[in-house]
């Protein structure tokens, strides 16, 4: 996820990592990751307390106020969490609408990864 | 490629949601769906959400996911029953191509794929749910799943940062970034295809952008380790 500052409310957090911070911790499927205070300091998150947490890199870009932090490693060191599948939200290119993977739920899905490339 | 069996299983009961990882964006994709009169969603991923978000490294890769939501096969090759790109290699005749495409398309050749195989496991679970064996517990799903370490994690954050300052119109500056990403996940497939075809589309051959190139790469692991096995 692309950030412009290392401080963010709690929504824009979980939609760009897929991690709700809630009373318990960070959290994800059904999973939980509990947090130090300091991770959200007047309602919004420290992104470098959760970061650290979480196992998640945060890497500098070219200019300032511009980071990326990437995937969690923590709790399993895998590219998977939990089983729970993610929420996934991007448009379709037939449409141009954005289009939500849990949408779908009561059908079995087979997301298929392709590229022209 | 996929339309076909979206139409065969979609009245037992599966959905088929392709995802296009194409950084270029519509304009590369659009075409492709448009062409398949695709009826299922045909979703545009330009930053490579898919293999932070699943695990994915390569393509084609399926994830099956049930009617709960929940993932009961995590990221791996996946074939509609056949291999359409693979099948027309079969029947050139290589020596009337230029050498560095033919050696190229000589490797492809050597690439394996069992898509008989991938379909039945699909059809199967669609039939039999929960019961097919080829649905995995969620502790299999998550150790199947690609691994991810501070360097895998680092990758897909420099992968990210590349693709921000190549869609702000600074492409030179994103090469470093993809170059580290490489260097961090050597097996991952997306980010070193879509970085190479930037440079040299299509053939993906040797640039001074990248130390890297497809032919030398396939080489390095052997063209049969270029997909996993299928596993049950």
């Amino acid at each position: 996820m692309l950030l412009d500052s290392l401080h963010l409310d709690a929504a824009a957090f979980e939609a760009g990592t897929g991690w709700a911070i809630k009373p318990e911790g960070a959290c994800r499927g059904d999973v939980c990751v509990p947090l130090p205070v300091e991770a959200r300091a007047d309602g919004d998150v420290d992104v470098e307390v959760v970061a650290q947490r979480l196992g998640m890199p945060l890497v500098a870009g070219d200019g300032p106020d511009v980071w990326a932090v990437g995937p969690a490693t923590a709790p399993t060191g895998r590219a998977l969490t939990t089983a729970v599948a993610p929420e996934l939200e991007l448009p379709d290119l037939r449409t141009g609408d954005l289009f939500r993977l849990s949408s779908l739920h009561g059908q079995k899905v087979l997301l298929l990864a392709w590229a022209s490339w | 490629m996929w339309q076909e069996l979206r139409e065969e299983l979609h009245s037992r009961g599966l959905e088929i949601v392709t995802v296009a990882l194409d950084t270029e964006g519509a304009d590369a994709a659009k075409p492709f769906v448009d062409r398949a009169a695709a009826n299922h969603p045909s979703l545009l991923d330009e930053t490579h959400k898919v293999d932070e978000l699943f695990g994915v490294v390569n393509v084609p890769n399926g994830v099956w996911i049930d009617e709960q939501g929940v993932v009961v096969r995590p990221a791996e090759p996946a074939f509609p029953g056949r291999n359409p790109v693979l099948d027309s290699f079969e029947k050139l005749d290589l020596s009337t191509f230029p050498p560095d495409v033919a050696e190229m398309l000589a490797e492809a050749k050597k690439i394996k794929t069992d898509p008989p195989a991938y379909k039945a496991a699909l059809v199967d679970w669609v039939d039999n749910g929960a019961a097919s064996r080829y649905a995995l517990s969620p502790d299999q799903v998550i150790g199947r799943s690609q691994p991810r370490s501070s360097d895998e994690a680092r990758a897909a954050a420099h992968f990210e940062l590349g693709q921000h300052l190549h869609g702000s119109g600074d492409h030179a500056a994103a090469i470093p970034h993809w170059r580290e990403a490489h260097r961090l996940q050597p097996d991952n497939w997306t980010y070193k295809r879509q970085a190479w075809n930037f440079e040299d589309p299509v053939r993906q051959g040797r640039t001074p952008a990248y130390d890297s190139c497809w032919i030398d790469d396939v080489k390095g692991i052997g063209a049969e380790n270029y997909y996993p096995p299928f596993v049950p």
